[in-house]
């Protein structure tokens, strides 16, 4: 087996519709297209023979350093060799509408900038693309135009460069070795055109025009955030991160831009995150207004309400990007997987699952934009109330759960609890005047929800809240009782399940999400989001020190660019799972937030600061 | 042209294929809702819309009523299969040509190659109008072909 790199050499660059991962070699590793769902045309990532990449580094030995520019996710990559130093800057162009009104845009685009900082570097640059996930065969040969074309049905690859490329193995791949000097500023850029006749990709002044506007692009928007706390930073980083994974067109935030990158090495937990979970609702709408992406957090929710109509008054756990509810799962046995963890998975059987406590979170993403000024018109409240009818008729049927196991269904604690979110939240929406819903139901079965949850739900001997009803087992899911208003999280039954959890599922700072058998092989990390869940539940129960002691470490886990897989090894601190992941990047951002708040610098946004309505 | 016949006609058809689309959304075979697509154009509440989208689709019906009606007069026949034929043509023009200068005609509808800038706008339909879920193009077919078979089952040349 190839050397892969690890999960956390990895960054990203994007323009709010696809993705592209980049190793700590200048390798674009992966990149799906026309959108984060798409097939694959570099795909190295899961296979490093055959998988193809479009790669820039030094011949010779080196050493690297990255970064982004500052506020941007425009990407840095300094090689240092024993003969003097190159940069290589990465981006996915971006502009306002405006401009593309004014200039005519490629449909995706990648511009990569060589400049030589120091003395002589001879780099190499292989370019090998490979369509639909490395299945399709590609010719590479030269356009009239000085480019390179690869075309494939309706879809067109075209690469414009300062460097010759040559064609080898019989059009598969395209490669130089440029001796870059100091001083010397080469361009690469790489378009991909699907259904339309291609605009050819930008070159010479133009192409830098594009760096700098992109470059101006990003900081405007990153400096649209309001916090101004400790760690400013790396939430800026999760906020420039969290608005790479959202799908401009439609306002979906998808959950990552990979699939397949193991939970475990070598084994079977391998999953496809390029869709949007409803879980993620409240937390990332909270993450998005809280620190002033209004219109961000406005899109998403309209999106969560609207583009899931195909399914009301049930909510599915998973859609595409455009609401598309039928997410067939298959394997890609062509691939190896990364670091030989097969099976490779594209679409995501979850989505046939039952998970009760997305209701809640779409609830109390509605009251969370409610109660910071935002309105909502009737057809909305009627949406709602269907699904808080929905869940009086369900929220005693077992469930899949929020953790997805493929073991069958429980009376899961978490979610009966979100079910009582989102009766509660709809009762306080109808009292507020957002809505009409049939409150006295409402009311009578929240207080049964609870009723059941505090009778069933808690282990005396465990002291300790429990993963399902009269289960002795707990998960770290149960952290959430804290933030949700359900329970105290000064109180002793949140007290005995934080140490509850502290003993059973924390090592080293992080936490996994449960230890019981879920009917899948192997083990898996720690999870990111339950790790910043557990520090802002010791916080919120009065151990500010200790918390904020917590976070620092937890922050020292993050890549050298400051991004986040979904899990970590405690042992390693190796990153594991689909990388980056939105959901760490809003427990992150949360976890922050709560801090501030209990430090005396809230970030909230007052209420009537917004006026948007969905 | 027998036009208050037609437009008689036209209005029955218009409430057929309304009730018909609106009904497969009810039951969640697609997201497309034209009234609502039309009424947006207006205003960006979604209450409202429904109402103007309603009133300019039953126009827009009237109108499509109107041309069919002189096609019928041009063919010098009008048939239940007829009609269907022409709103077989119709529905594929709208879910292909239609569907594709929409999101360049309308104020508040993105295109697919919008962003990075944030948006509350309409999604765009996309390719057979299948991002407003993947029935959407046979409802929309049909829908068509029931207005056509409507107005060619009516009218009489």
């Amino acid at each position: 087996m190839s050397a892969y790199p690890p999960i956390a050499d990895y960054a990203i660059i994007g323009d709010c519709r696809s993705a592209a991962l980049i190793s700590r070699d200048a390798s674009i590793d992966w990149l799906c297209l026309p959108r984060f769902d798409g097939p694959s045309v570099f795909t190295a990532l899961l296979d490093q023979q055959r998988g193809g990449r479009f790669r820039i580094a030094p011949t010779g030995p080196f050493e690297v350093t990255r970064r982004y520019v500052d506020g941007t996710n425009v990407l840095q990559t300094t090689f240092r060799t024993p003969d003097g130093a190159v940069r290589v800057t990465d981006l996915m162009p971006v502009a306002d509408e405006e401009t593309k009104t004014r200039e005519l845009w490629s449909e995706h685009e990648i511009l990569r900038r060589i400049e030589g900082l120091e003395g002589q570097v001879e780099v190499e640059v292989y370019y090998e693309p490979r369509l639909d996930y490395a299945r399709t065969p590609i010719c590479l040969r030269a356009h009239p135009q000085g480019a390179l074309i690869a075309e494939d049905g309706s879809r067109v690859l075209l690469m414009r460069s300062d460097i010759p490329l040559t064609i080898e193995a019989g059009g598969r791949l395209a490669r130089a070795r440029p001796v870059v000097r100091t001083g010397d500023s080469l361009l690469l850029a790489w378009s991909f055109t699907q259904g339309w006749p291609a605009v050819m990709p930008a070159e010479g002044a133009h192409a830098l025009r594009q760096i700098d506007g992109t470059i101006a692009w990003w900081r405007a928007w990153s400096d649209q955030c309001t916090y101004d706390w400790e760690f400013r930073d790396i939430i800026v980083r999760s906020a420039l991160t969290l608005k790479l994974l959202t799908y401009a067109p439609s306002g979906a935030i998808i959950a990552a831009p990979t699939t397949s990158l193991p939970e475990h090495i070598g084994g079977v937990r391998n999953w496809d995150y390029r869709y949007c979970w409803l879980r993620d609702a409240s937390l990332t709408l909270r993450a998005l207004l809280d620190l002033g992406y209004n219109v961000e957090g406005e899109a998403f929710l309209s999106w969560l309400l609207h583009a899931t109509r195909l399914t009301r008054p049930k909510l599915q756990i998973l859609y595409d990007v455009y609401g598309e509810a039928r997410l067939p799962e298959s394997e890609l046995d062509h691939l190896e997987g990364y670091r030989g963890s097969r099976p490779v998975r594209v679409g995501n059987k979850a989505a046939e699952q039952v998970q009760l406590d997305v209701y809640g979170e779409v609830a109390d993403a509605v009251h969370q934009y409610v109660i910071r000024g935002g309105r909502i018109d009737r057809a909305t409240g009627r949406l709602l109330v269907g699904l808080g009818n929905t869940v009086t008729k369900m929220w005693r049927d077992p469930d899949e759960g929020i953790w997805e196991p493929r073991s069958g269904k429980h009376q899961h604690t978490h979610s009966k609890v979100m079910c009582w979110v989102a009766l509660d939240r709809l009762i306080a929406l109808h009292d507020d005047g957002h809505l009409k819903a049939p409150v006295d139901a409402y009311r009578r079965e929240r207080d049964e929800i609870r009723r059941v949850v505090e009778a069933h739900g808690w282990n005396a001997s465990l002291e300790s809240y429990t993963s399902a009803l009269d289960m002795p087992v707990v998960d770290a899911s149960l952290l959430r009782l804290a933030f949700c208003g359900f329970a105290d999280p000064r109180g002793e039954r949140m007290r005995g399940t934080r140490r509850a959890i502290d003993r059973q599922l924390t090592k080293n700072g992080l936490v996994y999400r449960y230890f019981f058998d879920d009917g899948l092989p192997g083990d898996e990390g720690a999870f990111g989001i339950c790790s910043f869940w557990a520090v802002e539940a010791c916080a919120l129960s009065g151990n500010f020190e200790e918390a904020l002691a917590w976070f620092e470490r937890l922050l020292s886990y993050a890549n050298d660019v400051g991004l986040f897989a979904e899990e970590i090894d405690p042992d390693t601190g190796e990153q594991l799972g689909n990388f980056p992941q939105a959901f760490t990047h809003v427990g992150l951002i949360n976890t922050a937030l709560t801090l501030a708040r209990l430090a005396g610098r809230p970030q909230e946004q007052p209420a009537g600061r917004k006026e948007g309505k969905i | 042209m027998n036009v208050g016949s037609i437009l008689l006609a036209g209005f029955a058809a218009t409430i057929l294929m309304t009730t018909m689309m609106a009904a497969s959304q009810g039951l969640g075979y697609t997201r497309m809702s034209i009234p609502f697509l039309l009424g947006t154009i207006f205003t960006a509440s979604r209450d409202r819309a429904m109402v103007f989208g309603v009133i300019v689709h039953t126009i827009d019906g009237l109108l499509f009523a109107l041309l069919y009606g002189g096609l019928f007069e041009l063919f010098g026949s009008a048939t239940i299969l007829v009609g269907a034929g022409m709103g077989v043509l119709h529905g594929l023009f709208v879910l292909t040509v239609g569907m594709l200068i929409i999101p360049g005609l309308h104020p508040r509808m993105v295109s697919e190659y919008y962003g990075p800038t944030p948006n509350r706008m309409l999604q765009p339909p996309g390719f057979l109008a299948l991002h407003y879920g993947r029935g959407t193009p046979v409802v929309t077919l049909l829908a068509h072909v029931l207005y056509g078979a409507m107005l060619g089952g009516l009218y009489r040349v």
